[in-house]
């Protein structure tokens, strides 16, 4: 992570040097220069990781240069950073229940006659994991708003317009979730432990409750970091489309306006919550499946 | 199970040929890409066409054509500044395709190679593995980002960062793909009879990889495409002289408003779409088609 950080940290030293100031074009070339090493930019890079690595421990990101000149960051983020948890939260939730529901009624429809609900269901899945994130989130909002009503720009205090953008940022992972879920439940169905169960007359709901469902479940769960991912940089994009007053959108307006240490600032965050996200994710694998340790075992072949 | 050390390779293709052509839906989308493909780069070459760039005034009053809506001087009407909208949505497929293909080719050659020496030569196994571990933990969209933002805007740019990441999704199938095969009798024979390990990659392991390479590629373009639309809506993707399927999808996004305008946003959305559930649909019938195991 440590790497991954200093990496990124030194990418973003090749970044504009317009965007370390407010008034550009009116400064001369011994003001920049000052500004510059007074910014400590002047430094060996080496130097400027680890001086920025000391600040972040202590919870510092720096002051803003552009978007609020010399408002520090944190306060910044303070004010967006919850309703992007509660967006990111509600999003995630949703589109756990919606894609678990439609990935059962998939497989279960897909051992009957017609499979047609399933045939249904892959035709939805296929357009939304081949129409581009960018392209659909538009359609959902010009016609979301068109025909239902909803509002257009996100209000806090108005619970319809929260509707649109969590239901865009769930769409990619409900077909993901109902996909790998479908595939999953229809390997069970034909164990034998499933047999068995029939053949001991379970009544069908509870061969799919009990057994299959509960079996296909534990290799999903190495998908919820991924959706996790998905979540967090969707959020970039339908923040920004609806105005939302959170973190995604500030990135994309940071960098609109070339606020250099915002964008710095914003990319590590993300950085950090994506890898902490995935690190999570295993973490979780392992506690749900117990063939999983970490410690390595011998007889592998290398 | 025969392989290719005999001289079958032309068979071998002829039965992915074979497969390919009895997925009804997947050819259709083929005739469908292949009419699309050439209809976008042969459209600047036919007669009577206008310039992409070019601002149309109206010669009676002066004033450029703002948003004329379709007839028969422009067939698809003009846009807010008065450039002919017919032009621009066949130069914008051009620009995007042009950076889809560049991408997925860069994409799948880097990644194959890479994958072929991680999974063959077990000295490099850790390196190539931590490599991996590390960058695949960044998510894309963040390299995008990134990229755009301290570089030029450019297709170069969005090209660089693309397979800068999609190389390895590559090289990490490839590679357990290799490590799979690397063993298998017909390898060992292989070796034992003195094949160089290139002969091995070449004609005993690529084989194999086909089906992963076809289905990168079909996956790596449509991605490419629509990251393109992503950096272009928050500002840092082409510059909106040039052209691409994201830049008419951002100036159709401000007219999307007015229903009679609407088809601004519509059509490129349209365009977008066609090529990437085509590419998908293909891809998936060509990674069906190429698994040398049905080939028996």
């Amino acid at each position: 992570m440590v790497a991954v950080v200093s990496i990124v940290l030194l990418l973003l030293r090749a970044m504009p040097v317009e965007g370390y100031f407010n008034d550009f074009d009116k400064v001369s070339q011994t003001q920049i220069d000052v500004k510059l090493t007074q910014l400590g930019l002047k430094d060996p890079a080496p130097v400027q990781i680890v001086r920025y690595f000391g600040r972040l421990v202590k919870g510092d990101l720096g002051v803003s240069s552009r978007y609020r000149a010399g408002y520090p960051i944190t306060r910044i983020l303070a004010a967006k950073a919850p309703v992007s948890i509660r967006l990111g939260c509600a999003a995630l939730l949703i589109s756990l229940l919606l894609g678990f529901a439609l990935g059962i009624r998939m497989a279960r429809s897909s051992q009957t006659k017609h499979a047609l609900f399933d045939r249904l269901g892959i035709l939805f899945v296929v357009a939304v994991q081949t129409v581009p994130a960018a392209v659909y989130h538009i359609l959902i909002q010009l016609y979301g708003t068109e025909i239902f009503g909803f509002p257009m720009l996100f209000d806090r205090r108005n619970w319809t317009s929260w509707i649109l953008p969590v239901f865009s940022l769930s769409l990619g992972n409900i077909s993901f979730y109902a996909i790998w879920l479908r595939r999953y439940m229809r390997d069970e169905s034909n164990k034998d432990y499933v047999r068995l169960a029939r053949a001991k007359g379970l009544p069908e709901n509870r061969v799919w409750r009990g057994h299959i469902l509960r079996n296909a479940v534990v290799p999903l769960v190495q998908y919820i970091p991924e959706a996790v991912l998905t979540t967090v940089m969707g959020a970039l994009y339908v923040e920004s489309l609806y105005s939302v007053p959170g973190m995604g959108g500030l990135l994309v307006q940071a960098i609109r306006i070339q606020d250099n240490t915002l964008v710095q600032a914003l990319v590590v965050l993300f950085t950090m919550i994506s890898m902490a996200g995935m690190l999570l994710g295993d973490l979780l694998l392992a506690f749900v499946d117990p063939r999983i340790a970490f410690e390595s075992r011998r007889g592998g072949r290398r | 199970m025969r392989k290719s050390n005999l001289p079958e390779k032309k068979s071998y293709w002829g039965m992915i040929l074979k497969e390919f052509l009895t997925n009804r839906s997947a050819v259709f989308f083929l005739c469908v890409m292949t009419a699309l493909v050439l209809f976008v780069f042969l459209q600047p070459y036919l007669p009577g066409q206008r310039s992409p760039v070019m601002i149309y005034n109206d010669p009676a009053t002066g004033i450029q054509f703002r948003n004329r809506t379709p007839d028969a001087e422009f067939w698809l009407g003009t846009n807010s500044i008065g450039q002919d909208l017919w032009a621009r949505t066949w130069a914008g497929a051009r620009t995007s395709l042009l950076i889809g293909f560049v991408t997925a080719g860069i994409e799948i050659l880097l990644g194959t190679a890479a994958g072929l020496i991680w999974g063959y030569w077990k000295r490099f196994d850790l390196v190539f593995t931590e490599i991996h571990n590390l960058f695949s933990n960044v998510p894309r969209t963040l390299v995008l980002i990134l990229l755009s933002y301290i570089r030029k805007p450019g297709a170069g740019t969005i090209i660089l960062a693309l397979s800068l990441t999609g190389w390895l999704g590559t090289a990490r199938l490839v590679r357990n793909m290799v490590v799979i095969l690397r063993d298998r009798e017909y390898n060992i024979a292989s070796r034992v009879l003195g094949s160089s390990a290139a002969r091995i990659m070449v004609r005993n392991l690529l084989p194999y990889l086909t089906g992963i390479c076809a289905m990168r590629a079909a996956f790596a373009i449509p991605a490419a495409i629509g990251n393109e639309v992503f950096v272009t809506y928050i500002g840092i993707g082409l510059p909106a002289d040039m052209p691409s399927l994201g830049n008419l999808i951002q100036a159709g996004r401000l007219v999307m408003s007015e229903p009679a305008l609407r088809y601004q946003l519509l059509l490129p959305v349209g365009i977008v779409s066609l090529i990437t559930v085509s590419m998908y649909v293909i891809g998936n019938a060509f990674a069906d088609a190429s698994d040398p195991r049905r080939s028996v």
